[in-house]
């Protein structure tokens, strides 16, 4: 990357120049939308289909909006899927296979057209995750992923730094926010910004980012404009949650018979709900599904989660048969075996598992109690 | 488009063996000259066979890597798509990809003992060691092998057994859970067999079968002072990629189709203790 452009200053009523700019470059543009009370990404066109005024208030298993009044586009912090969606497919065929008339098969890739994207709106904790599925789709001494690695080159990412913190964040903790920064390679964007009440701060974070700032031919944002930046800024870092540690893998695999799973299994439902919003998650499962006339059979991915009966089922034995192990498998593979395997844990603090879990589990309670002692009673 | 790895090559059924009632063995070959020609494999890696419009199932190969044009897969008739491949016959198509996964240390066990133990049904992976040591017998110190069934029909190659038993510097030891009288051998668990056997101190062990066989076989070899690090099992788990992408094999930090199948006992000891990973 070239020499880092001062930050610009972008008058809220250039937002929409910006995005026909993105749009012109080619790319399907993909921002925060409204749907069935939460807030999504989709593609858009015109900047009245962003969520103005809009803050997500969030608990254990409860997601709610209400209008705050304000004219601002990104006064909610976090939308019900990360970025994982746009670059893991829930489902996409991986390979086709044709039978012909004389009963030869053959195999073929499916046509990869992908779509250029640009999305705006990404948060830091998504930035990290993104990276943690960079790590495991695209690792070069094993095998990169072909459909993953063509969206990943064709995606074009505008960050914004969250103004304000739920009560399920705890980016802080993780080491993983709320800022984007994209010195040391800490976060991979194109541009970042930060919300004001008449505009956004606005900088580059690779040398097409800054190209694209250098055509909305912007001024350079004043000190008044920086340090209202700075402000709304650190409301973000205040939250109310902090994960124990950000190493537990040791804690974790000596508290492998900790009385805690099983109370922790007599609440969840295992529904695996955490597993889908969790931007990091990877797990997929291959499905064959022939047509009805037998010519040919797609054998596709589909997400899939460590929490259903399947996951682990093999040739008539199913490991991981109950809840708790489910859960435990689930845990210390985040928290503690994500370590040996991608040098870190793979939580980004973003908090979804807890918001969107309908038993409301709050792994960071469950965490500290996990992490405090390995569950053996003190006879003394 | 980049090279996809989830894609299968053509293979045709060269042979079909049927091993035992549940048991049978194809022999493949690849299609294309050049996949045949780059193809290579070591004892203890798999492939994934594909059965067109069922699915694809992860099987071990179980014949001698120097010829890599001909790869033998024995397979048990268990769910819908090994039953389905079972019912294919030679000059059939199938899809095949691979070979996956770390296999056995066939280097590491040149020049010491080898004991071999397995259980069950599941002694296809470590048959390829045995084919392996008797094909270059002059490589390895004292061949001894531990092999226990449910019942005296469940073992196949009976005859391959009965030539191993004759071989030099070889000891075959097998059990069946309950016997009948075709069945001139143990009857009982293959652990029960320990104290027959004498163990020198430069022995390497290959081990597959159920964990649960795999466990109490451990126990008895670290109390004959047996290095964790000497000791190497097949495990088996749910795989449905084999490129260490789909999860379903994870295993601590760990993916069985790519970090194993054969792992060593200290790599994995800490989890094996407990159940559910």
């Amino acid at each position: 990357m070239t020499r880092p452009l001062s930050p610009q200053f972008l008058p809220r009523e250039q937002l929409q120049q910006f995005i026909d700019t993105l749009t012109d470059a080619g790319h399907l543009v993909y921002g925060p939308q409204l749907r069935d009370d939460a807030i999504i990404y989709a593609p858009f066109k015109t900047i009245a289909k962003l969520p103005q005024g809009i803050e997500d208030h969030h608990t254990p298993g409860s997601y709610r909006l209400n209008n705050n009044g304000s004219q601002r586009w990104f006064d909610w912090v976090s939308s019900a899927q990360g970025l994982k969606p746009l670059l893991f497919k829930p489902r996409e065929t991986l390979w086709r296979a044709t039978r012909d008339a004389t009963g030869t098969v053959h195999f073929k890739s499916p046509e990869n057209r992908v779509e250029k994207i640009a999305v705006i709106g990404a948060r830091a904790c998504d930035l990290a995750a993104l990276k943690l599925q960079d790590q495991h789709f695209l690792s070069v001494e094993h095998t990169p992923d072909p459909f993953y690695a063509a969206r990943r080159r064709n995606l074009f990412i505008i960050a914004i730094n969250c103004t304000r913190a739920a009560a399920t964040c705890f980016c802080v903790s993780t080491g993983d926010g709320p800022k984007c920064d994209a010195t040391n390679n800490r976060h991979a964007f194109d541009i970042a910004m930060t919300e004001l009440d008449n505009g956004f701060i606005i900088t580059s974070g690779s040398t097409q980012g800054r190209q694209m700032i250098e055509q909305l031919t912007l001024n350079s944002a004043d000190e008044t404009q920086l340090d209202q930046a700075d402000q709304r800024e650190a409301n973000a870092t205040l939250q109310q949650r902090a994960i124990p540690s950000q190493n537990m893998r040791d804690s974790l695999f000596n508290a492998l018979d900790h009385p805690q799973w099983d109370e922790i299994a007599s609440r969840c439902l295992s529904c695996g709900n955490c597993t889908a919003v969790c931007p990091s998650c990877f797990c997929y499962s291959e499905q064959t599904e022939p047509t009805l006339d037998g010519t040919s059979s797609e054998q596709l991915r589909e997400w899939d989660s460590c929490f259903t009966q399947g996951h682990s089922y093999m040739h008539g034995i199913t490991v991981r048969h109950d809840t708790k192990l489910r859960y435990r498998q689930w845990l210390t593979h985040k928290f503690a075996g994500w370590h040996d395997q991608y040098g870190r844990s793979g939580c980004t603090g973003c908090g979804r598992c807890i918001t969107w879990c309908p038993a409301g589990i709050d792994i960071i309670a469950e965490l500290a109690i996990l992490n405090s002692d390995n569950g053996e009673t003190d006879d003394a | 488009m980049m090279h996809n790895p989830h894609l299968p090559y053509r293979a045709r059924i060269v042979e079909r063996i049927q091993e035992s009632g549940t048991v049978f063995t194809l022999r493949l070959e690849f299609l294309d000259p050049e996949i045949r020609a780059s193809y290579s494999f070591e004892p203890g890696q798999f492939n994934m066979v594909y059965l067109y419009g069922v699915g694809e199932v992860a099987i071990s190969i179980v014949s001698d890597p120097k010829d890599p044009s001909l790869l033998d897969h024995t397979i048990r008739t268990v769910g819908r798509v090994t039953n389905g491949i079972g019912q294919l016959q030679a000059g059939d198509t199938i899809g095949l990809r691979g070979p996956y996964g770390r296999g056995w240390p066939m280097h590491e066990a040149a020049g010491r003992d080898v004991l071999v133990i397995t259980g069950g049904l599941g002694c296809a992976p470590v048959v390829s060691v045995i084919n392996y040591i008797a094909e270059r017998r002059e490589q390895f110190g004292k061949l001894t092998i531990l092999q226990g069934v449910k019942l005296p029909k469940d073992l196949i190659w009976r005859d391959r057994f009965e030539r191993w038993i004759k071989e030099p510097n070889t000891e075959v030891f097998l059990a069946a859970d309950k016997g009948d009288p075709t069945w001139p051998w143990h009857i009982g668990l293959v652990v029960e067999l320990f104290d027959q056997m004498s163990l020198s101190d430069d022995t390497i062990v290959m081990m597959c079968g159920p964990e649960g066989m795999m466990r109490v076989c451990i126990h008895e070899l670290l109390l004959r002072r047996i290095p964790e690090n000497a000791i190497y099992l097949s495990m088996e788990r749910n795989m449905q990629c084999a490129l260490g992408q789909c999860g379903h094999c994870q295993y601590g930090a760990d993916f069985v189709c790519r970090d194993g199948p054969v792992f060593s006992y200290d790599q994995i000891e800490p989890l094996f203790a407990h159940k559910g990973f």
